[in-house]
């Protein structure tokens, strides 16, 4: 099995730790890993910006940068989410004939990271350890677009050491939303102090996700105020191992 | 004029962007108590109702089946109703626009020499602002609903299509009631606040000759026009008066009699969490000697036939204004309903509102929301509002980027660069190592960055943001592959241990070597464990 790695730009910038942890995770896991360095963006921030050309014209490179790719994984549910939703679109109202039949055939390849170890690789024990309480922020796009229900869970449960803690009001957004922090900035980050009691509340040292979007904004307020949790994303658990543990340990 | 949040504007021509006008509401704790309070309770009522029908994706799919196919022959089956309704006695008028409809009722009332009205709870005078022009010409107009009555006699605006007062409290109803009844001592259980309401209505019904109502559903089939409601005020409304009038919106033409049986099922149990609302009224023409004698529909565009042109932006128009979508919104929980500057708020208004505008204002709206999906997973007839939302920011975008105002909108100036960017995998590095380079100067010592200028500002108000790492991934994964040496011994011991699929990878090139960047990144990364 190759599988050809989407970072996306926002984790090849900003969190490089979530993608070497992918890497050791699919590796360890008998997958062989290629990585093309053509990639950049899949045009989500675009899209969602309303700058439709320009969301299309980096949709028709990434179809083009992975058609001939075995399966393409990510570790970020707004991204596939994008691709998945979005692209069909996108491509009916700007793209070629050939271009629709190209990512046609690919769309089934492509996949989000617990979509690929729970659905393609039929794994839920990756053989992972991580001794500490986590609670799972089941990020919008991975709840209500890609549909990832159980899956996330059933990786978590199995990994040794760890105790899942219940986070309450598991399907209210925490308010990121891209540029929606920004331009709407009060309200967005009103928003986030709503979503941080509850998952404050949870009890757990982690915060977990399958994007590292709401982690960012989740962490970026928990470091603001001096919270005793911190963020990891997924594949950095299911990643960790007794003789080689997670990067932000310590 | 600026709104603040006990005037706000729900004029989409004249109110705030809504950034600007949630800021008053941001600020006002009781008010977004009330209002989180409030949804969370109808929300709860909802889940429970909605979990006991088996059949609930079926019903969603079966009334957006309905919506579509009436939308697809509107105006087909719009004259179907008027040809029935005529023929039961009631007389159908056609309104373009606002005006026409303002213009339209108001000669209605003067030919029956009205100068009082009664309304039943309806949308689509608020969208029109008729109460207030009816005052202008000398009619004034009574809200018989007790949400609206609240509102009409505090003086306020409503905030929710269904529960209009779900941001007042009791005690605040109470204090309303008892300046304006004149009812000093009154308290504020519920029971003698609705007491205290009832004996307030009972003398308009008696004595006030024309009422004003919406509607719910309109049967082309039959010329049958649907109201459903709480109170029983709707009820009175429609048996007392000498006159009725109905306004509304195109849309909410049904194909059929049997349709009903679905959108029933949904629309209360997405409005109120109940399986049934306690009154539904159906009534066809005019019967003699029972009820209103005159019965004239106004059938209002205003702005519905230009959405239904577009495939997209369709949908819009399945709407049965259950306000579920609000009641589930994460962004309109904090904000209420008044910081959408419309009668139409949360995220049916900010797709609804813009295109009853036609995008010559509310182009704040679209940007309104996180496009978290809340909306669409609880929407009776399945509106993709987040499909929708993109696309009017598409809109929006296409009509602004021309301009020289947004030119150099940092937004603007920002997206433009990243398509540059994004197309040139070696500019998109390099853009890379330069943000690495900027940002250190705003990187504290604990590896985080506390204050941005400009727009970054807007994040750093009330969030840190980690510093960016020393090496993007793409430089690691270059870095790895020139080296040779390959699983390190750390992951072999981890293999053993670990999964049987594992064992495969072993040996193989182009695996492992991860503890010595770990020992590297443990350095270079800032603000690892930091806290």
């Amino acid at each position: 099995m190759r599988a050809s790695l989407f970072i996306t730009c926002y984790n090849d910038t900003l969190f490089p730790e979530t993608g070497r942890a992918a890497v050791r995770l699919l590796e360890r896991l008998g997958v062989e890993v290629e990585f093309r360095s053509g990639q950049t963006c899949c045009g989500q921030m675009h899209a969602n910006a309303g700058f439709r050309r320009e969301a299309f014209s980096q949709a028709r490179r990434l179809v083009r940068l992975y058609a001939d790719a075995e399966a393409v994984v990510s570790p970020s549910s707004s991204c596939v989410a994008m691709i998945r939703d979005q692209y069909p679109g996108l491509f009916e109202e700007l793209g070629d004939e050939k271009l629709r039949e190209q990512f046609a055939a690919l769309l089934p390849r492509v996949y989000e990271l617990s979509e690929f170890l729970v659905d393609r690789l039929g794994v839920e024990d990756v053989g992972a350890y991580f001794p500490h309480r986590v609670t799972y922020h089941a990020s919008c796009h991975g709840l209500r677009a890609l549909e990832l229900g159980e899956r996330p869970y059933k990786l978590l449960r199995r990994v040794r050491g760890l105790e899942l803690m219940p986070l309450r009001n598991l399907e209210r957004c925490c308010g990121f939303g891209g540029t929606f922090s920004v331009k709407n900035g009060e309200v967005s980050s009103a928003m986030l102090t709503t979503k941080l009691e509850d998952v404050l509340a949870a009890g757990a040292e982690y915060c977990t996700a399958l994007d590292n979007s709401c982690l960012m904004h989740l962490g970026g307020r928990m470091h603001r105020q001096c919270a005793d949790m911190k963020t990891i994303h997924m594949a950095e658990i299911l990643a960790a191992t007794e003789t080689s543990p997670a990067e932000v340990v310590g | 004029m600026s709104a603040t949040a006990e005037h706000p504007i729900l004029d989409p021509a004249k109110a705030q962007p809504f950034p600007v006008a949630a800021l008053p509401v941001l600020k006002n704790s009781q008010l977004r108590k009330n209002v989180a309070h409030a949804i969370d309770v109808i929300g709860a009522k909802r889940t429970r109702v909605v979990l006991e029908k088996t059949d609930w994706q079926a019903l969603r799919a079966s009334a957006s089946r309905i919506k579509d196919e009436a939308l697809g022959n509107l105006a087909a089956y719009l004259e179907q109703f008027e040809e029935r309704c005529t023929a039961a006695g009631g007389q159908v008028h056609w309104a373009a626009d606002a005006a026409d409809a303002r213009r339209i009722i108001l000669e209605l009332l003067r030919a029956e020499g009205a100068d009082e009205v009664i309304n039943i709870k309806t949308m689509t005078s608020g969208e029109i602002q008729l109460n207030p022009f009816l005052e202008a010409a000398g009619i004034k107009a009574y809200e018989t609903d007790l949400a609206e009555i609240i509102l009409q006699l505090g003086e306020g605006e409503p905030s929710h299509i269904v529960v209009p007062a779900l941001h007042v409290n009791r005690g605040q109803v109470r204090d309303i009631f008892a300046r304006a009844m004149g009812i000093p001592n009154l308290c504020d259980e519920p029971e003698a606040l609705t007491a205290a309401a009832r004996s307030y209505l009972r003398q308009k019904f008696l004595t006030v000759p024309a009422a004003i109502s919406g509607a719910n559903f309109l049967i082309a089939e039959t010329g049958a026009v649907a109201i459903v409601e709480s109170e029983g005020n709707g009820r009175m409304c429609l048996t007392l008066p000498r006159t009725m009038i109905t306004l509304v919106g195109i849309e909410k033409v049904l194909p059929r009699f049997e349709d009903l049986e679905v959108m029933l099922q949904l629309l209360a149990r997405s409005a109120t969490g109940e399986r049934m609302s306690p009154y539904t009224s159906l009534w066809t023409g005019v019967t003699p000697g029972d009820g209103p004698q005159k019965f004239h529909v106004v059938l209002l565009d205003n702005g519905r036939s230009g959405i239904l042109r577009r495939p997209k932006e369709r949908q819009t128009l399945r709407c049965i204004r259950c306000g579920a979508c609000m009641n589930n919104c994460p962004v309109y929980r904090q904000t209420g309903g008044h910081a959408y500057g419309s009668v139409y708020p949360g995220p049916i208004g900010a797709i609804l509102t813009p295109q009853l505008e036609q995008l010559k204002h509310a182009q704040s709206l679209p940007y309104a929301s996180s496009l978290c999906g809340a909306c669409y997973e609880v929407c009776p007839v399945r509106i993709n509002i987040p499909e929708i939302l993109i696309d009017l920011r598409a809109q929006v975008t296409d009509q602004e980027r021309g301009t020289a105002k947004k030119f150099f909108d940092p937004m603007y100036v920002g997206l433009r660069g990243a398509n540059v960017i994004f197309a040139r995998p070696w500019l998109f590095h390099a853009a890379q190592w330069l943000g690495r380079v900027g940002l250190k100067f705003f990187t504290r010592k604990d590896g985080w960055i506390h204050a941005l200028p400009g727009v970054g500002a807007k994040w750093t108000e009330t969030r840190d943001l980690r510093g960016l790492p020393r090496q993007t991934f793409h430089e690691w994964w270059a870095e790895r592959a020139a080296d040779p040496s390959h699983l390190s011994r750390k992951d072999k011991d981890a293999a053993k241990v670990g999964h049987p699929q594992v064992s495969e990878s072993l040996g193989r090139p182009g695996a492992g070597a991860e503890s010595d960047e770990q020992r590297a990144d443990s350095l270079i990364l800032p603000g690892k464990g930091a806290k």
